[in-house]
């Protein structure tokens, strides 16, 4: 799995900057595929979770949903500001409270949005790096595959 | 207004060809709850102030069909009821049992298909429960609102200008269009009126905005059919846009270049004029891209008469922006946008409006056309920053109205002393949700995702 990663996305409440910006990161200019980076259908079928938006109570379910199908080992990404909790706007009884308390995050990609060039950055970084440890906490574990 | 006169009040204004802009509540004091109305004729902005009784008021939904997510939503907000409207069906609150906030479908091999919150591909988040029989839909029932963060509420009570950040933060691709209206709806309250700077200002960044999201949705529409080249020959001229906005505003979305009481946009004569022919460079490719797909016969006979929403309908269920005007409504709201520079628009649509996925496809490139014009045309000269005049005393109430890329957005706020004592933000996407809705009943399944990008409607405008 070292040479390519399957991403599975999230929107748990974004202002969708960042689904935007992450399509965009698929067009031709910086075409996320040609780096076996591919986005799949099903959080079965992923690596990786890209987490985007202030996680609100109504999505934090189906979000653990999501985390809970995925194969492991599996890497949990926050995807831009909301995500790693900067600069939250919302009502407190709306807002599930930040990703960190509710999933444990290995990769962090800051920004409001975080650009397409950005998003590329960060995940092709990410295939070279080792895979997590099951049960590590929001660091990624020095263990190599 | 006593909660009696409500109703003959609003079918009043409707009557006199008032364009219903919205209906919300707030419960300023526990006890007293205000339900108001907004109606925009040509001579002005008419809002319906009632003080509800406690049980609530008499319903429009009858008459005004465009008020049923309105009064569901004011109804789970707040508890008010609207009598006459049977049944209320919960529209935010998501405690309920499927059969509370679906319609009852029953017959031979009925059945349904549940779709999201978590969908397939990069989509936001929402949930679609489609009655079908095999791939044929009887009905669908939209259940948005898991992206609710309580923006509104959460913007109250701060200072006008701190609200910007709230408005901005609904939806990133229409925040320009959602911010301009917040801002207008300050700006009105004020009883400010903007220089022509800030009115070229912030009309470049609504035409902007307009053209990243057109591309945009033409993209998806060809991704709507699986046509690839399509999909990446405009995500790609999208992009140019982007690069654009960044160019000029130091953002790919042209996050906080709307200001209250001043302007933010400045270009020299070169900067203008290199901005100009970008844009020029743009157009001629999506020119010839057009061209291209009007001649891909697998993509165009995958659009013609998919979802068709008649010229009727359209006036009928209040829909806006370019799906209203792909059905034939002559509806666009910078003809009468006197805060910003559209002198002698007029609202773009086909001779042959067909209503269907070909035309709303259709539209966004006809709009795409309007737009390069009049960023050409302001863009002839250079861009400063601008202000305010003070021409009319100080109101309790501001309201702000914007033709955003998916249609009309209207803002309401209420003023406390230089404080937002309420805010309301009412979309194109909001107005439009139920009106995809209603088209796809007897469509084929497979073809919803199609449809659902003719429209390209956004779930965070809607959630707020």
């Amino acid at each position: 799995m070292r040479g390519s990663l399957a991403l599975r996305h999230v929107d748990a409440g974004s202002c969708n900057g960042c689904e935007h910006e992450l399509t965009a990161a698929t067009n031709p200019l910086y075409d996320l595929q040609q780096y076996g980076l591919n986005i799949v259908a099903s959080p079965r079928h992923a690596d990786v979770l890209l987490i985007t938006g202030a996680i609100t109570t109504r999505m934090a379910g189906p979000l653990r949903t999501a985390y809970a199908a995925m194969p492991e080992p599996r890497v949990v990404a926050a995807l831009g500001d909301c995500a790693l909790g900067c600069n939250l706007l919302g009502t407190q009884a709306e807002l599930a409270g930040p990703l960190e308390t509710i999933l444990p995050i290995d990769l962090r990609i800051p920004g409001c949005p975080p650009t397409p060039a950005a998003i590329a950055a960060a995940l092709t970084a990410a295939l070279q790096r080792p895979r997590p440890a099951e049960g590590s906490g929001p660091q990624l574990s020095p263990r190599r595959n | 207004m006593p909660a009696q006169a409500w109703r003959r009040a609003c079918l009043d204004a409707h009557a006199q060809g008032g364009q219903f802009g919205g209906l919300f509540a707030s419960r300023r004091v526990p006890g007293a709850v205000q339900v108001r109305a907004l109606f925009s004729t040509p001579a002005g902005e008419q809002l319906i102030t009632c003080e509800a009784a406690e049980r609530g008021v008499d319903t429009i939904v009858d008459a005004i069909p465009a008020a049923g997510w309105d009064e569901r939503e004011a109804h789970d907000l707040h508890g008010i009821d609207f009598a006459g409207h049977e049944p209320l069906r919960p529209l935010l609150d998501h405690q309920q049992a499927l059969e509370a906030w679906t319609v009852p479908t029953s017959g031979q091999d009925v059945h349904q298909v549940a779709v999201g919150p978590v969908h397939a591909g990069v989509i936001e988040s929402g949930h679609f429960r489609f009655h079908v029989v095999g791939e044929r839909i009887l009905h669908l029932d939209v259940r948005l609102f898991y992206k609710r963060r309580g923006l509104e509420t959460a913007a109250t009570g701060r200072p006008l200008e701190d609200g910007i950040a709230y408005a901005q933060r609904m939806c990133a691709a229409c925040s320009v269009a959602n911010t301009v209206a917040y801002v207008h709806a300050c700006e009105a309250a004020l009883g400010c009126e903007p220089d022509e700077h800030v009115r070229r200002g912030r009309t470049i960044l609504l035409e902007l905005e307009r053209v990243y999201n057109h591309l945009n949705d033409v993209s998806a529409i060809c991704a709507g059919v699986g046509f690839a080249p399509g999909t990446m020959a405009y995500a790609a001229l999208k992009e140019r846009v982007q690069r654009l906005n960044h160019r000029l505003t130091r953002h790919r979305f042209l996050f906080d270049t709307v200001k209250l009481g001043t302007g933010s946009v400045t270009l020299d004569r070169d900067q203008a004029a290199a901005m100009r022919r970008e844009l020029a460079t743009i157009r001629h490719e999506h020119d010839s891209y057009w061209r291209e797909l009007r001649f891909v016969t697998s993509l165009q006979r995958r659009l013609d008469g998919v979802a068709t929403l008649s010229t009727a309908d359209a006036v009928r269920l209040g829909a806006v922006g370019p799906v209203a005007r792909a059905s034939g409504v002559h509806r666009d709201h910078r003809h009468h946008s006197p805060r910003l520079l559209y002198h002698g628009f007029a609202a773009a649509v086909a001779p042959t409006s067909s209503g269907d996925v070909a035309a709303r496809m259709n539209q966004r490139a006809l709009e795409l056309r309007q737009s390069f014009d009049l960023l050409d045309e302001l863009l002839c000269q250079p861009a400063a920053h601008g202000g305010l005049q003070h021409v009319r005393p100080v109101s309790p109430i501001g309201i702000g109205r914007v033709e955003s890329p998916r249609g009309e957005t209207v803002c309401v706020i209420e003023n406390d002393g230089g404080r937002l004592a309420a805010l309301h933000l009412r979309t194109g996407s909001y107005a439009n949700w139920p009106i995809l809705a209603h088209t796809m009943a007897g469509e084929l399944l497979p073809d919803f995702p199609l449809i659902n990008k003719s429209f390209e409607l956004c779930y965070a405008c809607a959630d707020r």
